[in-house]
């Protein structure tokens, strides 16, 4: 079954996303990478530390990776859009998941300051993908604006709560053309294999792998969730049907005639 | 309400009563609850809380893991000058103590920065006495331009200051303010600040707000355990914290709780907090505000330092000194110390015991754009 996932012109090998907060230990980040075959990796740019010596996070993703720099810390769009200058500047690339967090006791996303930050990026020629609340009439002014894909959030960043906007995130998937990339809240696998049965393209997780007993085996757990879900999305799509089709129809007397 | 309206609403016999009164029982309830409330960080703190310090240290070490991972970020203090016209009858550097005094040139201070940076600290804390005669706002601005070549993230712990002056040294480079109120109750407050700017017990209350309405991203207040009554002085910090927490949605909020230490001269009234009263301080300081950053001072032991470090502590110092100029220049032997410092590792050692447990030390977490 060909698969292909594609963000902007950019094919993309894994549909499982790796934050890189939390971990206890730098080198992990590329050992659950490697185990994993994890390819779209963010940073904070708030951590990369060009000059030094053994202290770089992007010393530990690997170069065949897409690295997409976070706006974590930006409060508002202005923040946002320097954020993500200097991330160009600094060589690195031209992703940028735009985060404008407003409120940190929860960690929300302010949408308003992530749709100016989408605009102006976008028209600067970044490949963008926002972080939201998932408000559907917010995403499409983000992909009108020129967002590469829309990554609402399943639960609140580090809630471990879970997948708990499955029904806004489901009329997402129906009404916006870009790809859907659940980010932040999952806790456990089988809430991956939600979003993915449901028709996410991506998942982004942080959390839930860093703070694992056993980060590597637990990245390999959401690996095998994503596709598992993934497979069971193709496998229940039907072209232009959206409810399922009974097995013993009801109105199945009509053609004995 | 302004926070010092909130205070009022105390008074420390009856604090002092339902602290007595509380039922250790409510523990279980209060650490499977999402949201705190004022009464249950007084269970916390209360003396029926100590049989439950262990079911409290695992609540506060899966919170800590989760809202920060395993994870403790490095800064080291500097210190400016320690001119100071205050008269604090704990503190190394007061007025009185007035014979070995040291401000450094601008020339010093790149000296120091370049030797700190080398170490791979990103982080810095600058201190001054109070003195705006000998450390004016426009000398910390003009260390600030100075240090912000070396740093990502520049906090100053000085005397109160100005909304205005607040918004001046961010506007130079600062993000963060730390300043302690040192003891929340007006009486101790006023019995052991003797003479000085610092007598003015509400502008210094106020200071951490008028910072945040300038625009601070980090905001450290913190109480000197041994002044007061440890239960007490507490519960006003975290009540503290907890209102700039909801009052400024965008700022990050610590907390520091140093114990007194010896200085120069002697301050008889110490109050003991113990080591187990220290563990309860940071275990409810963190159930009560998951959030909030915790820094643990070199004040205490390294034995006791690594022993805390999983019931909440985020942020740690390295390589510390606190004589002026103690980092790069020979001063130390005839300069008075604020206090003394009993962990004396390097930022490499530090590193390296954080590894040893499965910590990673992180310099660098912010810039600055």
């Amino acid at each position: 079954m060909s698969d292909i996932f594609k963000i902007r012109d950019k094919q993309i090998k894994s549909r499982l996303f790796l934050g890189t907060g939390k971990f206890s230990d730098k080198r992990l980040v590329k050992l659950v990478i490697d185990a994993a075959k994890v390819d779209v990796v963010t940073v904070a740019l708030r951590r990369v530390d060009l000059e030094s010596q053994d202290e770089n996070i992007l010393d530990y993703i690997p170069e065949e990776c897409t690295l997409m720099p976070n706006t974590s810390g930006a409060r508002t769009a202005r923040e946002a859009i320097r954020i993500a200058r200097l991330a160009k500047a600094t060589g690195c690339g031209n992703w940028i998941k735009i985060e404008v967090i407003s409120d940190n006791q929860y960690l929300l996303p302010d949408n308003l300051e992530t749709l100016k930050a989408v605009e102006v990026l976008a028209a600067e020629g970044f490949v963008v993908l926002p972080y939201i609340s998932p408000d559907i009439s917010m995403a499409r002014r983000m992909v009108k604006a020129g967002a590469a894909a829309i990554m609402p959030l399943g639960s609140p960043i580090g809630s471990n709560r879970g997948f708990k906007t499955e029904e806004l995130v489901r009329i997402m998937i129906r009404q916006i053309k870009v790809p859907i990339i659940v980010d932040a809240g999952l806790a456990m696998p089988s809430q991956a294999a939600k979003c993915m049965e449901i028709g996410c393209a991506a998942v982004l997780v942080n959390t839930a792998i860093a703070t694992a007993q056993d980060p590597i085996n637990m990245a390999l757990a959401f690996s095998l969730a994503v596709e598992a879900g993934r497979k069971a999305y193709l496998s229940s799509k039907r072209p232009g049907i959206d409810f399922a089709q009974a097995s013993s129809p009801l109105t199945g007397f009509l053609t004995q005639e | 309400m302004e926070f010092r309206g909130i205070l009022k609403q105390y008074n420390a016999q009856d604090l002092k009563n339902k602290f007595n009164a509380v039922s250790a029982e409510k523990i279980k309830t209060i650490i499977s609850k999402d949201k705190l409330e004022s009464d249950d960080l007084l269970v916390l703190l209360s003396p029926q809380a100590e049989p439950y310090l262990e079911l409290m240290a695992q609540k506060a070490n899966q919170l800590t893991v989760q809202y920060f991972g395993k994870v403790i970020q490095l800064y080291t203090p500097l210190y400016l000058s320690n001119y100071c016209i205050n008269s604090c009858a704990y503190c190394g550097f007061k007025a009185e103590n007035s014979s070995q005094r040291k401000k450094l040139s601008l020339s010093e201070v790149k000296k120091e920065a370049e030797f700190i940076s080398a170490t791979g600290l990103k982080h810095i804390l600058i201190l001054t006495g109070d003195s705006r005669q000998m450390s004016p706002v426009s000398y910390i601005q003009q260390c600030v331009e100075i240090l912000k070549d070396y740093f990502s993230s520049i906090a100053i712990e000085t005397y109160a200051l100005s909304q205005e002056e607040y918004a001046q040294l961010i506007r130079a480079g600062i993000d963060g303010v730390t300043i302690y109120q040192e003891v929340y109750d007006r009486a101790v407050y006023a019995k052991v600040h003797l003479n000085g700017p610092k007598k003015d017990y509400d502008f210094r209350l106020d200071a951490a707000q008028r910072a945040l309405f300038a625009g601070i991203r980090t905001a450290n207040v913190g109480v000197l355990l041994g002044l007061n009554n440890w239960r007490e002085e507490v519960f006003f910090m975290a009540m503290h914290a907890g209102y700039l927490q909801e009052k400024f949605l965008s700022a990050e909020i610590g907390v520091s709780v140093p114990r007194i230490k010896p200085h120069l001269g002697d301050f008889a009234d110490i109050i003991p907090v113990s080591d187990k009263n220290l563990t309860q301080i940071i275990l409810a300081l963190r159930i009560f505000l998951p959030r909030a950053g915790i820094n643990l001072s070199t004040r205490e032991t390294a034995k006791l330092r690594d022993d805390l470090l999983a019931l909440g502590i985020t942020r740690i110092s390295a390589g510390s000194t606190t004589a002026v100029g103690g980092h790069t220049l020979n001063y130390e032997q005839n300069q008075d110390e604020q206090f003394q410092i009993s962990d004396k590792r390097d930022v490499a050692q530090i590193k390296q015991m954080l590894q040893q447990k499965q910590y990673q030390p992180v310099l660098k977490d912010w810039l600055r754009w």
